[in-house]
């Protein structure tokens, strides 16, 4: 066993904790008021190489693998989960999907622009009957001679309003359902037909931006089918798995930073004449925040070296996911009643925090999605097939 | 025992429905997106006796019993618990302290007014370095001395999170006179009474939450209320009260959300059923009514005693602790229920699930209230417990 970060990933950490804390940080408070993608800073990442932290060199990334994607979407989760969420959706299920799953020459042609951050990325799945249920999509596409007809609306799309290229899940053969009927294709945001619908107004991550789109006789050419017709179901269902893990790294950040939060307002604040770290409420607020926090710092970590060793992560991906989602809204909820009424004004960050970080509990597969994973992952080693 | 509301109560409680649907409901969204107090609810409101909800006729109360108050609270706070807090803020603290302390005189003075509407009342205890610990007061109350006209007090600090500051025709002030802490009642256009910052707030975005300056601002010695030195007893009374309101408030906005999930949860359709015939969904809900129920009977029970006239330290502390926890737990469940939609705040659950998170700092947080149910369970035990 050995738990130390190889030197390269040390110095990727300290090169991005420098950029998060002088470029991400001080902007983190703005871009949740304004609303407003933080543009600039994805410009400024893709300049150093971030935004293809984890692909390999010959697709314009940086070649730090999963683990080093996971300090990333850490140090960003330290301070500003809106930003990590953009890069998240980018990195991490856009371009990763086409990593996973493109020929060499769609790779080529797309993942080296977005490994590059060239061009930002999005991955287009959910629509409004099908959230939780992703197999019920109903957005369909047709073949057309060398080309597929597309007609659909996809909702909750993070980066979907800004994005150049998207993955898009669509029904090819309705006949067929999840296995053969499912196909996923790499579309340009130029494309004819393709439009950007409305915007969501949500209660956190508002640095990040949450559309429709819509679908009307969009055409694709034959060669943007990603992966094989027919498996794009499980195609996307594999980009998601890796997404899991990463955004349990964005968790542990988020927990990270509440634990900080919280040890200094302690120290900070007096009332009843001593500091609130002398209040044995307090010492076991932080002692159980920081159990939870090496857990699933622990977690993360062993799951991404298992990803970069090219060992089965599925359940514990899921793991990561649910149980990082958790302790990072804990985490807030304890931060912000440990500083009492200015943890509720929105003037401080810990308000924004707890907004940010209830998202995680939802998307990118609500954590009841996740113990289903992990469950029936169980009994399948059981011999019982369990249904959603 | 008898757990039946009575016809009266029943009867109440219907009209509470009607016009919290009517006039609460409808500005709800609004009240809380565009951070404004809910002046015109409190117009209504007036005319309907509620901001007297819990005086007496004398004073042009409505004269409601506690257990009926709760349910205007607790009705209310169903549909916008920036409303209930704010009016909760302006009965329960503010009226009712008037009502126990005030002299005939303050009393016909202010009561009918605030019966009316025609002042609201804030209170003003709070200061920045005295949250939690508020026997660390530095307002000063001093007498007046050269110049004045005998019989002045001069008021001088700073007050933060002040409920209802922005929209107060009355404050309550606690400050530190030379016997100790003590009570005044200062109205709005008292020279050196200026009304500061509004605090952005996480979820209660209705209640107008002020900081206060008080600048040589004089108030005549009758003005006092109650006794010198008796101000921290008076604003412990009104917590107390205020923390079974704020329980009520909490009761309120846990029962409707485990309503708005449970619709949620019958018309949402994933994997072929509507999501309640998931089992985890089932739980859910179940867990979140069950601990509504719980909520309930502790509400009204302490609802009730606050009539009784007896101490209420103790109660109001269980009572305020259970219910920021349920408020808390049940609106974050609930919010789960509704996935990405809970997460919208175009649809209400968001609100509400901010909203609640207030309830464990608001009117003492909760480690303060489990101190003082510590206490309680050492009283005998010669063990003394200090916060």
């Amino acid at each position: 066993m050995d738990f130390t970060f190889a030197p390269e990933h040390v110095a990727l950490r300290r090169l991005v904790r420098e950029f998060a804390e002088n470029e991400v940080a001080p902007l983190a408070m703005e871009i949740d008021r304004e609303g407003q993608v933080p543009f600039e800073t994805l410009r400024k990442m893709a300049k150093i190489g971030l935004l293809g932290v984890c692909f390999p060199q010959e697709y314009g990334g940086m070649g730090a693998g999963e683990t080093g994607y996971c300090i990333l979407m850490e140090e960003l989760g330290r301070v500003c989960t809106s930003t990590a969420t953009n890069v998240g959706a980018h990195i991490g299920i856009g371009a990763m999907s086409i990593y996973l799953d493109g020929t060499e020459e769609q790779k080529q042609k797309f993942l080296t622009p977005l490994a590059r951050g060239e061009k930002i990325a999005a991955f287009v799945l959910t629509e409004a009957d099908a959230g939780s249920d992703a197999a019920a999509i109903r957005t369909r596409a047709v073949r057309d001679g060398n080309e597929w007809i597309i007609n659909g609306t996809k909702t909750f799309n993070t980066n979907g309003s800004f994005a150049d290229i998207v993955t898009v899940l669509a029904v090819t053969d309705p006949t067929l359902g999840v296995r053969g009927g499912i196909t996923a294709f790499i579309v340009e945001s130029d494309t004819p037909g393709f439009t950007v619908g409305t915007h969501e107004n949500k209660m956190g991550i508002r640095g990040s931006s949450t559309a429709e789109l819509i679908f009307e006789d969009m055409r694709v050419a034959h060669e943007n089918v990603l992966g094989k017709v027919g498996e794009g179901f499980v195609s996307f269902m594999k980009t998601l798995d890796l997404g899991r893990l990463t955004l349990g790294a964005a968790c542990l950040g988020g927990a990270e930073a509440a634990l900080e939060a919280s040890i200094h307002w302690a120290k900070t604040r007096k009332q009843f004449g001593l500091e609130l770290a002398h209040k044995q409420s307090v010492q076991w607020m932080i002692a159980n925040m920081a159990t939870e926090v090496e857990a699933l710092r622990s977690l993360v970590y062993r799951v991404a070296w298992m990803v970069d060793t090219g060992q089965p992560f599925t359940q514990l991906a899921a793991m990561c996911k649910m149980y990082g989602s958790e302790v990072a809204s804990r985490a807030i909820d304890t931060t912000l009643q440990i500083h009492g009424g200015l943890g509720y004004s929105r003037d401080y960050p810990v308000e924004r925090n707890f907004r940010d970080a209830r998202i995680s509990e939802i998307f990118e597969g609500t954590n009841e999605i996740q113990r289903i994973v992990i469950a029936s992952n169980i009994f399948r080693q059981h011999g019982v097939r369990i249904r959603p | 025992m008898n757990f039946i509301l009575s016809e009266e109560q029943q009867m109440f409680r219907a009209m509470f429905r009607d016009f919290s649907a009517k006039e609460v409901a409808p500005r709800a969204e609004e009240i809380d997106h565009e951070e404004k107090p809910p002046l015109e609810v409190l117009r209504k409101a007036a005319n309907q006796g509620f901001l007297g909800a819990t005086l007496p006729e004398d004073y042009f109360g409505a004269e409601l019993d506690g257990v009926s108050y709760a349910l205007l609270i607790e009705t209310l706070a169903g549909d916008c618990m920036s409303t209930a807090v704010t009016l909760a803020t302006h009965v329960s603290l503010v009226a009712m302290t008037i009502l126990g302390h005030g002299t005939d005189a303050q009393k016909e003075q202010y009561l009918p007014l605030l019966a009316s509407g025609e002042a609201i009342g804030a209170f003003a205890l709070t200061e920045p370095d005295a949250g939690t610990d508020a026997t660390a007061l530095q307002t000063r109350a001093t007498p007046s001395t050269g110049g004045g006209p005998e019989g002045e007090v001069v008021l001088n600090g700073v007050k933060t999170w002040v409920a209802n500051g922005g929209i107060a025709g009355l404050f309550l002030v606690f400050a530190a006179a030379p016997g100790g802490i003590t009570a005044f009642v200062v109205e709005k256009d008292t020279p050196g009474l200026t009304v500061g910052y509004r605090e952005p707030t996480l979820g209660l975005r209705g209640v107008a939450i002020n900081t206060l300056y008080l600048e040589n601002c004089r108030v005549p010695a009758a003005n006092r209320l109650g006794e010198e030195g008796e101000g921290w007893d008076i604003a412990q009374q009104a917590l107390h009260r205020m923390g079974i309101t704020l329980a009520a408030a909490g009761l309120g906005v846990a029962e409707n959300a485990v309503d708005v999930a449970a619709q949620f949860a019958s018309e949402r359709v994933q994997f072929g059923v509507p999501i309640a015939q998931k089992q985890a969904i089932q739980d859910y809900l179940a867990d979140g009514l069950i601990e509504v129920e719980a909520l309930r009977y502790l509400v009204y029970h302490g609802a009730w005693l606050a009539d009784q006239g007896n101490d209420l330290t103790f109660d109001a502390a269980v009572v305020k602790v259970f219910a920021a926890r349920v408020a808390r737990s049940v609106t974050n469940r609930m919010l789960q229920v509704m996935g990405g939609y809970g997460y919208m705040e175009d649809y209400p659950m968001a609100r509400k699930y901010r909203d609640a998170r207030a309830l464990g700092i608001i009117g003492g947080p909760t480690e303060l209230q489990q101190v003082i149910v510590a206490r309680r369970i050492m009283a005998g035990r010669d063990v003394e417990i200090t916060p």
